[in-house]
């Protein structure tokens, strides 16, 4: 059993959790993973490890819940526990020092983006954050990112805060404006990131981004999490999560991610239909 | 009159299709003594050169032929860990049945069954496992814990070692947890089985990924004086062939595990979800593609196909996994080579382009190759595809200890009789170090790792 310390709230659907687990906590670096199971009846989920804490033996995980395991993880408060949580799993984020690096997130993966703002900018490059959100109350770690970057830009869809547009719209002003980034990093949703992709390629910026494939084990035993990177297959878990974005096939990505909607949504209704807690 | 080889009843066929219970139901204490009394007692018994694990045969058997069931039990235990889960899944024609004296005119001695029984025998007295007389002994890791691992564990601990298992995933078992299914190998047993290796002392540390979570070096760092790599086999194999990532093409790892591991037949009950393809084809002809096709039968299909490039006799399977899926109703293609997955327009599959094969020379593993027949392609309909043709060593650990060193297809090499590695104090077998193969010989390798880590360690005391 892994023991939350601590339970955040950071917007309607979004928690922040403080985890015990000493030995990840010990050994992660930016970009890498954790699995964890729920509970007895849950399923095995990849979560981006946002980060850690080693004298105290914790990491921290931020939860978008969108499906039952999420949900189920969003219900949990301080001092209750997950049954399994394994890692850290996945390579590591390549970081050097390259100049310019400009971190692109969106939505949830703000907070996934996290570690590697600080670890590229710790390597000594001057580090921008552009974050986006729907709108004002959706956007999360602010304080957080604004800390760990050399500078932030903000953008929300509805134009509630930031700046009114999506994160690539920030992306090529800095290139109009000549400040091309020598390197770039996104996290986010798949659109989001072969929009990113669309843009950096005639300029020849190299660009890495962190596939959310679908997984079960996260140790490549299963090939679930395969995708296709120039043209070979890659397993997304041990060859990844990072691969360069000029790369991916975005198409089959997107394809891949739809595998389970069906069942997904069922599953969901049934347990929102017992989440007080029926059988469950 | 003589008495006739035993048979155990089974589930009938329409029937278990609908469940996922175990198919065969094992001897009755009236059949097994009448099983039992074939046995002709060989003072030489090559049935035991025949088993892995030297298990001694006769004796077990003749205290089932006198009623003494926990007695045959004991026997068992003295040099098998999980007689249960051997007892069902070992390819016995292959080994002790192979050289049972009986075989020569006629049945060998149901071996295999005689084992299930025994190894089942419930009688409220079963002696808890001894622990080693010597607690004091160093400590030794175990890094998996599949049938080679449990083994090298369990044989450690009775010599005295302090043991710990560190296992990647939530639960322990390796293979036997996540590939074999429930009908053929319950999980309830390999749960009993593994809970005896537990009270002879062993410690389990279960989401522990070595390589990962926790190094070797750590390993050694932290007590361990020699270390036991049991990682098995774990990287499902593809063709390489177009449309292998379509949406409703699984790995077989990935579908069983689904179904075994995160229970995906009961689902929403359980959250892990899995693909129910009506017309399912399976792609292989070991007991991996069996397995796959009776549970595709299981999850409702109307249809299940079996793909096999080479013919029916060339098939690795057990004979009676083969008969057990033709019984269900599974159909079988030979000599056809699946040459591309066909895409339904959304991204998910619809149906498998593939080629006539026949048989030519022999090939490396003595097997006749299959080659293509121009002019014999033609499309099966299905929507669910699972790819069965073999895994590979899973790269992870290896990867962690680069001064390892590696053979075929990245297995570890390990000196077969002591299981020693090249980097010292460090140990191998089963599937890591062979290849996929079997879980008793993944047993044997870790047995005789187990004596090889003694020496090892008995020669660094004094
Ligand atoms: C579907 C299927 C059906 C089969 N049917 C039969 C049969 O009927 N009869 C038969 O004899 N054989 C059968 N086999 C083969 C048999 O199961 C294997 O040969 C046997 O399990 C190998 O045992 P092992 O201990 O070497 O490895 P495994 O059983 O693969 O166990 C390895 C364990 O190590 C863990 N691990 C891997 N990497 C790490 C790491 N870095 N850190 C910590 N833990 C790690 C894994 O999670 C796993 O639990 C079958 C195999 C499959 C897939
Ligand atoms: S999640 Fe199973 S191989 Fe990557």
């Amino acid at each position: 059993m892994y023991r939350i310390v601590e339970q955040e709230r950071l917007t309607p659907e979004a928690v922040r959790l403080r985890i015990e687990a000493p030995r990840i906590a010990r050994r992660r670096q930016a970009g890498q993973f954790v699995v964890i199971r729920v509970d007895e009846k849950g399923e095995r989920i990849p979560l981006t490890i946002v980060g850690s804490d080693p004298e105290a033996g914790t990491i921290t995980l931020v939860v978008q819940e969108v499906g039952t395991s999420t949900r189920k993880l969003g219900r949990l408060r301080a001092g209750e526990a997950i049954l399994d949580l394994t890692g850290p799993l996945g390579r590591p984020t390549e970081v050097k020092k390259w100049g310019r690096v400009a971190c692109l997130a969106g939505g949830i993966g703000t907070a996934e983006v996290l570690p590697v703002v600080e670890a590229v900018r710790a390597a000594g490059n001057t580090t921008l954050a552009i974050v986006g959100a729907r709108t004002r109350e959706l956007l999360i770690l602010e304080d957080e990112m604004r800390a760990a970057a050399d500078g932030l830009y903000i953008t929300t869809d509805d134009g509630s805060y930031g700046r009114h547009g999506v994160v690539t719209d920030v992306l090529l002003d800095l290139i109009n404006d000549g400040a091309v980034p020598d390197r770039v990093y996104a996290i986010g949703p798949v659109p989001m990131m072969k929009a990113v992709a669309d843009l950096t390629r005639p300029y020849g910026i190299p660009t890495e981004i962190s596939l959310n494939a679908l997984m079960v084990d996260g140790t490549g035993m299963c090939g679930c999490c395969r995708v296709t990177v120039g043209g070979e297959t890659k397993f997304t878990c041990v060859d990844g999560p990072d691969f360069d974005a000029h790369q991916v096939d975005f198409d089959e990505l997107v394809q891949r991610q739809k595998i389970y909607l069906g069942q997904e949504k069922r599953s969901l209704e049934e347990y929102e239909k017992c989440a007080g807690g029926c059988r469950r | 009159m003589k008495t006739p080889r035993q048979k155990m009843a089974e589930q009938d066929p329409q029937e278990r299709i609908a469940n996922f219970d175990e198919v065969p139901y094992g001897y009755t204490p009236e059949q097994a003594q009448a099983e039992a009394a074939r046995c002709l007692q060989c003072q030489k018994a090559p049935c035991r050169a025949g088993c892995p694990v030297e298990i001694d045969i006769p004796a077990f058997i003749l205290a089932i032929r006198e009623g003494d069931f926990a007695a045959a039990r004991e026997k068992l235990l003295e040099t098998n860990s999980l007689p249960a889960v051997c007892g069902r899944v070992c390819p016995q024609e292959d080994q002790c049945e192979k050289v049972c004296v009986l075989a020569k005119k006629g049945d060998p001695v149901a071996i295999g069954t005689l084992e299930r029984f025994a190894a089942d025998w419930k009688d409220g007295e079963e002696a808890d496992p001894e622990a080693g007389s010597a607690p004091e002994k160093a400590k030794v890791a175990v890094i998996g814990a599949g049938p080679a691992g449990l083994t090298a564990a369990a044989d450690l601990a009775r010599m005295g070692y302090r043991v710990t298992i560190f296992e990647a995933l939530h639960r322990p078992g390796g293979v036997l947890v996540y590939g074999i299914p429930e009908f053929r190998l319950p999980k309830a047993i390999v749960f009993e089985e593994v809970e005896k290796v537990k009270k002879m002392g062993v410690e389990l540390e279960l989401n522990q990924v070595v390589g990962a979570t926790l190094s070797v070096e750590e390993l050694f760092d932290s007590g361990f004086e020699a270390v036991f790599v049991g990682t098995g086999a774990g990287l499902p194999r593809f063709m390489g062939i177009p449309g292998e990532n379509l949406n409703g093409v699984y790995s077989a790892n990935e579908y069983l595990t689904r179904v075994n591991l995160m229970k995906a037949f009961r689902f929403p009950e359980y959250d892990t979800p899995v693909i129910r393809g009506e017309k399912v084809c399976v792609i292989g002809g070991g007991n991996v593609a069996m397995d796959s096709a009776r549970t595709a039968l299981r999850l409702g299909a109307e249809e299940v196909t079996i793909v096999y490039r080479r013919s029916r006799a060339e098939a690795p399977a057990r004979v009676e996994e083969v008969h057990h899926a033709e019984q269900e109703g599974v159909i079988f293609k030979f000599l056809t080579l699946p040459l591309k997955y066909l895409d339904d327009g959304n991204g998910w599959i619809r149906g498998m382009e593939c080629q006539g094969m026949e048989l030519g020379e022999p090939d490396d593993s003595g097997r006749r190759r299959p080659v293509p027949v121009p002019g014999t392609e033609f499309t099966i309909d299905c929507d669910l595809a699972v790819v069965a043709i073999g895994n590979d060593p899973n790269p992870l650990l290896p990867r962690a200890l680069p001064e390892l060193e590696l053979g075929w297809k990245g297995t570890i090499v390990a000196d077969p009789e002591t299981g020693a590695a090249s980097v010292p104090g460090v140990f191998a077998g089963g599937d890591i170090a062979t290849g996929a193969a079997t879980v008793i010989e993944a047993m044997g390798a870790g047995k005789k790792a187990a004596r090889g880590i003694d020496r090892y360690l008995s020669a660094r005391k004094s």
